[in-house]
């Protein structure tokens, strides 16, 4: 049975296949249930192998289905390595992403483009399971660059505005940036070990270097820069926020669910490398202890629900990282999953919200919709909930699995603990201040709200994940056998005191933002009347001034260096050649006069030439 | 009878062989360059002779009648040309037969 592990990525790639070759003639009635079905297909196979394995008590399963390539001794396979830490992912991504697939049956049955959407989603999802499932770094990399490709492809889905398009360019250049880093890292770790197979290099390494060594940090380095660009975090995370611009499905699917999260699988994949070089593991620690208090705060200051959304994806991810950084790999891994269940949810229901209002997107045009979306606002108070990490909510438990890790750390683990609880104060400020002034208050909107959008097949999957994201905590993850090397964790030992301040400092933001948004009683205006006020909210909004300080110190400089060399510098050499013999040419031309007499005095000079030649030698 | 030497010969039929190239050269009126192709040619000729009547040898008045036919046949060809030029372009310059500068 285990065997069928093949058949994951395939059923996608067929749908995807089936749906571009056709060429989106296929009738919605056809092309809905190809695109949705494969993943459906897919998740029932995943779901058959996971109890499959579960039950065998193996620790890992490798199937290989074809050798990819063979040159000398370096042989990748389509072989698919299961463990813990990929059957969790499979299930993330099949079960999640069918049920997303089933919600945009419904979102975007409108859509002209409709075929083109699920065949890109499909080809997604096969990439994605492709990168989870192969146990060689080389087909994790294809699978890394196709989520990359579908990524592109699906942010600007609604190709005809040009704003779309640039935000997909701007996601495929700087993850491109990610991207090059770890290839590099591929060719070190190839160079160096012989092998690309995940396994097998990870014991070479653990034989051939010292902890510490300098490849070591070299190599996790690399990784490290893959993972921070296709997981948004500093100094890559600015495409996220703009990747928005596709169809909100896109945004549960790809950039909340599963694509992120990338990055952090690829951490906790070759963690052995990271434990080598623990500077570099501080580094992941202290990337994501940045990155989720930089989001944070700007996540305060966003008027979009889905860039609000966006930045609270990116402050998420951090916590991730801090997990990875600290040594929580399972806490890291489970937290990515309780945060696929309860962003998609959010993700998903701002999908509604934003159909039933015709596209609005600005939360200030909306305005008690609590009664008009009952399903939405359930699945929002859910949602938010779980990711302010309410008590007994599935975010409760991840975050919390996380910030204890942080704590046991010695010497700066504190300082990473203060600052993830730091960051869930203002996660509690900025989930409930898009709660309360999108479905409380009076309604700002221009047109009133239709009656709640989509049948069953938008309702049922948000009615699912209210549920995974209010249990998805109770969800025991099989994550020993990866990272503990088989020994049980032990329970974390902490006083009551930090507990008691890990559940309180959400409940405060939770209560701040209430007074600002909903009983009002402190003014957000009053807040905003002076002057520095203002220019840090401006600061805020435009998230740090990340993208002025790239525009200006990348983009600027590269559109000047292409505006001078317009005419390439390296072109002009092959340029040459073909000047030097345009002239030799006109040279020649020139003694091609017409004239007979011309043509019998170099006969005559040549004769002359010769003969005189001859006298002299 | 007073031989003339061998070196006086040869030196006629270089100055006249130069005499004729010059006038191949500098002549504007295909007639004219015609006419020193002729000269050239006979000079060549009375190389030829010269040297066969100074070894002896039959050979050189031989080729001296191959090249007086040669002359023949090539004023025939030439002369007709020069007529055809003359009917298509009304002239009998040369330096107007230029449709094949490059």
């Amino acid at each position: 049975m285990l065997e069928l592990i093949w058949l994951l990525p395939t059923f996608p790639l067929l749908g995807f296949l089936a749906l571009v070759l056709t060429g989106g003639r296929l009738s919605k009635q056809i092309a809905g249930p190809i695109g949705a079905g494969s993943i459906g297909l897919s998740f029932a196979v995943a779901a058959l192998v996971a109890s499959e394995f579960l039950n065998s008590g193996l620790e890992h399963f490798t199937y290989e289905a074809w050798v990819w390539m063979s040159v000398g001794g370096f042989k990748p396979g389509f072989t698919f390595f299961l463990d813990g830490l990929s059957m969790v992912m499979m299930l993330i991504i099949t079960g999640v992403g069918f049920l997303i697939h089933l919600y945009a049956t419904g979102y975007m049955s409108d859509d002209p483009s409709f075929a083109r959407f699920f065949s890109y989603m499909n080809l997604f999802v096969s990439a994605m399971l492709m990168l989870v499932l192969g146990d060689n770094l080389v087909l994790l990399y294809l699978g890394w660059e196709g989520v990359g490709l579908c990524s592109y492809l699906l942010i600007g889905f609604w190709y005809t505005n040009p704003a779309n398009g640039y935000a997909a360019r701007k996601a495929f250049v700087v993850t491109r940036v990610g991207d090059t880093s770890m290839a590099i890292g591929l060719f070190l770790l190839f160079a160096q070990l012989g092998t690309l197979n995940i396994q097998d290099m990870l014991h070479a390494a653990e034989m051939q270097w010292s902890v510490g060594s300098g490849l070591a940090v070299a190599a996790s380095l690399l990784l490290l820069g893959g993972a921070v660009g296709k997981s948004a975090q500093l100094p890559l995370q600015t495409w996220l926020p703009d990747a928005m611009a596709g169809p909100t499905p896109i945004s549960a699917l790809i950039h909340a669910a599963t694509m992120v999260t990338a990055g952090v699988y690829l951490i906790a994949r070759t963690h052995p490398l990271f434990e080598m070089a623990p500077s570099v593991q501080l580094l992941v620690a202290l990337i994501g202890l940045i990155t989720l208090l930089l989001s944070g705060f700007t996540a305060m200051t966003q008027s979009d629900i889905k860039r609000i959304l966006a930045y609270s994806t990116v402050s998420q991810i951090g916590y991730m990282f801090l997990g990875l950084g600290v040594g929580a790999w399972s806490a890291a891994i489970f937290h990515l999953m309780t945060h696929a269940f309860f962003k998609a949810l959010l993700f998903l229901a701002s999908g509604t919200v934003i159909l039933s209002l015709h596209h609005e997107q600005n939360i200030f045009k909306m305005g008690g919709l609590r009664k008009a979306l009952p399903v939405s606002f359930f699945s929002f108070l859910i949602g938010s909930l779980a990711l302010t990490a309410f008590p007994y909510t599935s975010g409760y438990f991840s975050k919390d699995e996380i910030l204890l890790g942080a704590l046991e750390l010695e010497g700066v683990g504190f300082w990473f603990w203060l600052g993830g609880v730091v960051g869930a104060f203002f996660t509690g400020i900025y989930t409930f201040r898009l709660f309360f002034i999108v479905f409380f208050g009076d309604s700002q909107a221009e047109h009133p709200p239709e009656k709640e959008v989509g049948g069953w097949h938008m309702n049922g999957p948000l009615i699912l994940l209210m549920i995974l994201a209010l249990s998805g905590g109770f969800i025991h993850v099989p994550l020993d056998a990866v990272f503990n090397h088989g020994e049980v964790h032990g329970e974390h030992h902490v006083s009551g005191l930090v507990h008691g301040i890990m559940i309180a400092v959400p409940l405060l933001g939770i209560a701040v933002s209430y007074l600002f948004f909903r009983s009002k009683t402190f003014s957000v205006e009053k807040l905003m009347a002076s002057a520095w006020a203002k220019n840090l909210h401006a600061f805020w909004f435009g998230g740090w001034g990340f993208d002025t300080l790239y525009n200006a110190v990348l983009v600027s400089p590269f559109l000047f260096l292409a505006r001078v060399n317009r005419k390439d510098i390296i072109d002009s050499f092959n340029a040459l050649i073909v000047s030097v013999s345009q002239a030799a040419n006109a040279l020649i031309v020139k003694s091609q006069t017409g004239s007979l007499r011309w043509y019998a005095l170099t006969v005559a000079g040549g004769l002359v030439v010769m003969v005189s030649l001859g006298a002299i030698l | 009878m007073e031989t003339i030497p061998v070196e006086h010969g040869f030196i006629l039929a270089g100055i006249l062989f130069c005499l004729g190239l010059i006038g191949v050269l500098t002549r504007r009126n295909v007639v004219f360059v015609l006419m020193s192709l002729e000269i050239m040619l006979n000079a060549s000729g009375l190389a030829f002779i010269v040297a066969a009547a100074r070894w002896g040898h039959a050979e050189g008045q031989v080729m001296f009648l191959m090249i007086l036919t040669l002359a023949a046949a090539e004023v025939a060809v030439g002369l007709g040309l020069i007529i055809q030029m003359f009917r298509r372009f009304q002239t009998v310059d040369i330096n107007v037969l230029s449709d094949m500068k490059g």
